[in-house]
């Protein structure tokens, strides 16, 4: 007999522990996603797309605790008119949320899902995952798509006057949420997603978003402050024909962040931009690692991407990308960008990038950088030379170096707001 | 009452053995302008950094004050403070930070440090705006990301602009005429020359005698090898341009 496959026992172990939700149109999407899961295994460190984010934690039965984080400062984006829905550790909460009606759009619960035969999520849920797999494995969107707990599918068929915002809080110490959503925006629609807070004190998130031709979707991610908690995330788009996506996460604090964004652009003349600022600081007792793994397909003519990340990073702060730009055969006239830039503000932080080009076809534009930096002596001492004392002159570089990934934000308000966040956390340190 | 003192000052690079400045005497008045000249290399900028209090030179002996201020012994931004103002040969580029939040973060920075109330934003424009306009220095310049973009020209005036809404005490203007052309000359000079009160204090680093035709100075130094090795009036300057330096240098050597 066989020593058993170590990846296979860990799966196993992990799988004894969960209990699949059952029922409804998505009952077989679940199915076929435990399978995938058992196929591909739950990540080890030496998986390709593993080698700079260990996994362990996020597979333990347990959850490792996290305190949930007193946040005087108050939630982002208080001062905006939207519409709420608030999960706590992962569970939706009807009383804090906002009744759940808004011209344009529709919701309904995962669990109202669950209990029907026919819903218009089922042609997405687990669909644009099971499309995101390949050529990478994601095993922690398949235990998503087996196992989420709860979730909303939103559908927007016009053009809401206000945001949709998600709202995560972390209640309870040993939290393990699983969220899933399904996002459809029809033709023509247009609409602003935002999430913002720690969600539990683990949490593996993934939405599914499928936009229709001349659709536009604008998202604005906020991870929260809580040092302690961890998170998986996974976003899966898939763009039509002139359709818009853009998205934006800012990440402050937090032990070990994954993000991975994966989208497809299949249809011509699409747009899709992926934005991330992060500010770590791993000192005291804390960790932060945060990772941005980003896979972008063109398989249509004329489109668009666009990957900005940047990350500020203290105190043994660990800081990750792995951003692919792929271009299929026959996705002439590609325009493709890719930056990756950490600025590290001391010697025990770490950057550690992997930017990658997949080119099939000859007529394209497709650039992709990537840097590590301290922050610039000369800038600095010219602004002390003017008056601006050491700190505030750091802070304003840091905060400049930041800039063009929060430009990125279309909505200048919102990006002032995580401005001036970015600006708080740099000021409440030394 | 002098406004600067500087005596025997000693500098070194602190990375390396070099000494660059070997004891430099310079005293210089309130209200009074200065000229060095000197060939390259000779440690002009380097007197104007090390004043400023630029990193990477250790000062191995002597003393520098403004004003009864010890210089050497306190940050860059409280010399700035004080009211010591360098315009630097090579104007710095600061991607991401807008000029006129540049301008306003470094004027309300001093205005704190020396205790007087933050300049309104409505008051703040108002004066910027007025001080740019006599520089020719227009809306999109500033508007744009500090000296990013901007021609040698436009940088230098951008200098002054800056020592403009500054107002300090002791300006060093660090060959602020190389790489302009005429007209850019007289644009830089007028807003010297506007500063001018009486009171406030310049020290002229230049190549060129022609800067010295519009900012008239009233002693001119000519440094060497890290020393000051001969000062004199205006015709000192006069001599240089006609003459070069290899008699000066012969003179003392
Ligand atoms: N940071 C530095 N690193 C290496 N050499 C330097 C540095 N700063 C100045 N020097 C050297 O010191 C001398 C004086 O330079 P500088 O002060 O720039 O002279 P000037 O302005 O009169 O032309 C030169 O030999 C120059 O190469
Ligand atoms: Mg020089």
């Amino acid at each position: 007999m066989s020593a058993p496959n170590p990846r296979t026992v860990a799966t196993e172990a992990l799988l004894d522990t969960l209990k699949m939700p059952e029922g409804g149109c998505i009952e077989v999407a679940r199915r076929a996603a435990l399978a995938r899961l058992r196929a591909m295994g739950l990540p080890q460190r030496r998986d390709e797309y593993w080698k700079f984010t260990k996994p362990d934690t996020l597979l333990t039965a347990e959850v490792p605790p996290a305190a949930p984080f007193d946040n005087e400062e108050g939630l982002l984006f208080d001062e905006f008119d939207r519409l709420k829905i608030v999960f706590v550790d992962g569970v939706f909460d009807p009383q804090a949320s906002d009744d759940l009606s808004l011209e344009g759009v529709s919701f309904d619960r995962l669990e109202d899902i669950c209990c029907t035969d026919i819903h218009w999520a089922k042609d997405i849920y687990g669909v644009l995952e099971t499309r995101g797999q390949t050529p990478v494995p994601r095993p922690f969107a398949a235990l998503n798509t087996a196992f989420a707990t709860d979730g909303i599918a939103i559908h927007v068929t016009g053009r809401p006057s206000k945001p949709i915002s998600l709202i995560y809080i972390h209640g309870s110490r040993a939290s393990d949420a699983i969220l899933h959503h399904v996002i459809r925006v029809e033709s023509g629609a247009e609409v602003t997603i935002l999430e913002n807070g720690p969600a539990a004190a683990r949490l593996n998130e993934c939405m599914e978003i499928d936009i229709a031709d001349g659709g536009t979707l604008h998202h604005v991610r906020a991870q929260g402050r809580d040092p302690e908690r961890r998170a998986v995330t996974a976003m899966f788009t898939r763009l039509g024909k002139q359709s818009v996506f853009k998205s934006f996460t800012v990440t402050v604090n937090g032990a070990l962040t994954r993000n991975e964004s994966v989208i497809e652009l299949i249809g011509d003349d699409g747009v899709a931009h992926v934005a991330g600022a992060c500010v770590g600081d791993a000192g005291g007792n804390r960790d932060f690692h945060h990772d941005d793994t980003v896979f972008v397909t063109h398989d249509a003519l004329n489109c668009e991407s666009r990957q900005v990340f940047k990350k500020v990073l203290r105190n043994g702060a660990t800081g990750v990308f792995q951003g692919k730009i792929l271009v299929k055969a026959g996705a002439q006239k590609t325009d493709g960008y890719q930056i990756s830039q950490a600025l590290l503000l001391d010697d025990d932080s770490q950057f550690l990038a992997k930017p990658e080009l997949e080119i099939y076809a000859d007529d394209v534009i497709c650039s992709h950088g990537s840097t590590t930096g301290a922050i610039d002596e000369t800038a600095l001492f010219y602004l002390r030379s003017r008056g601006v004392p050491q700190k505030e002159a750091t802070n304003l570089l840091t905060l400049s170096f930041l800039a063009e990934a929060v430009d990125e934000i279309e909505d200048k308000a919102l990006a002032e707001d995580i401005r001036s966040r970015l600006e708080n956390w740099l000021s409440r340190r030394g | 009452m002098k406004l600067l003192k500087i005596k025997d000052l000693r500098v070194k690079l602190e990375d390396e053995d070099k000494q660059i400045l070997k004891g430099v005497d310079l005293e210089i008045g309130a209200g009074e302008v200065h000229a060095i000249m000197g060939p390259n290399g000779s440690g002009k900028s380097t007197l104007s950094y090390v004043l400023a209090g630029r990193g990477g030179y250790e000062v191995t002996g002597g003393t520098a004050h403004m004003d009864g201020l010890d210089l050497l012994d306190v940050a860059p931004e409280d010399r700035a403070a004080a009211g010591l103002f360098l315009a630097f040969q090579y104007p710095v580029e600061i991607p991401g930070v807008g000029n006129m939040t540049f301008l306003r973060t470094a004027v309300n920075a001093q205005r704190k440090a020396r205790r007087q109330d933050e300049m309104s934003a409505a008051e703040f424009l108002k004066v910027v705006r007025a001080r740019a306009k006599e520089l020719k220095i227009d809306a999109d310049m500033l508007k744009r990301p500090v000296n990013v973009g901007f021609s040698g020209g436009e940088k230098k005036r951008n200098e002054i602009l800056q020592m403009a809404m500054l107002e300090p005490k002791m300006c060093i203007l660090d060959e602020t005429d190389s790489g302009l052309d005429v007209d850019a000359m007289k644009l830089v000079s007028e807003g010297v020359n506007a500063l001018r009160n009486g009171k406030r204090s310049f020290l002229v680093i230049t190549h060129y005698q022609r800067l010295l035709d519009h900012i008239k100075p009233d002693v001119v130094h000519i440094m060497a090898d890290g020393r000051i090795i001969k000062s004199g009036g205006p015709e000192l300057a006069l001599n240089v341009e006609q003459n070069g330096y290899a008699d000066l240098l012969a003179e003392v050597a």
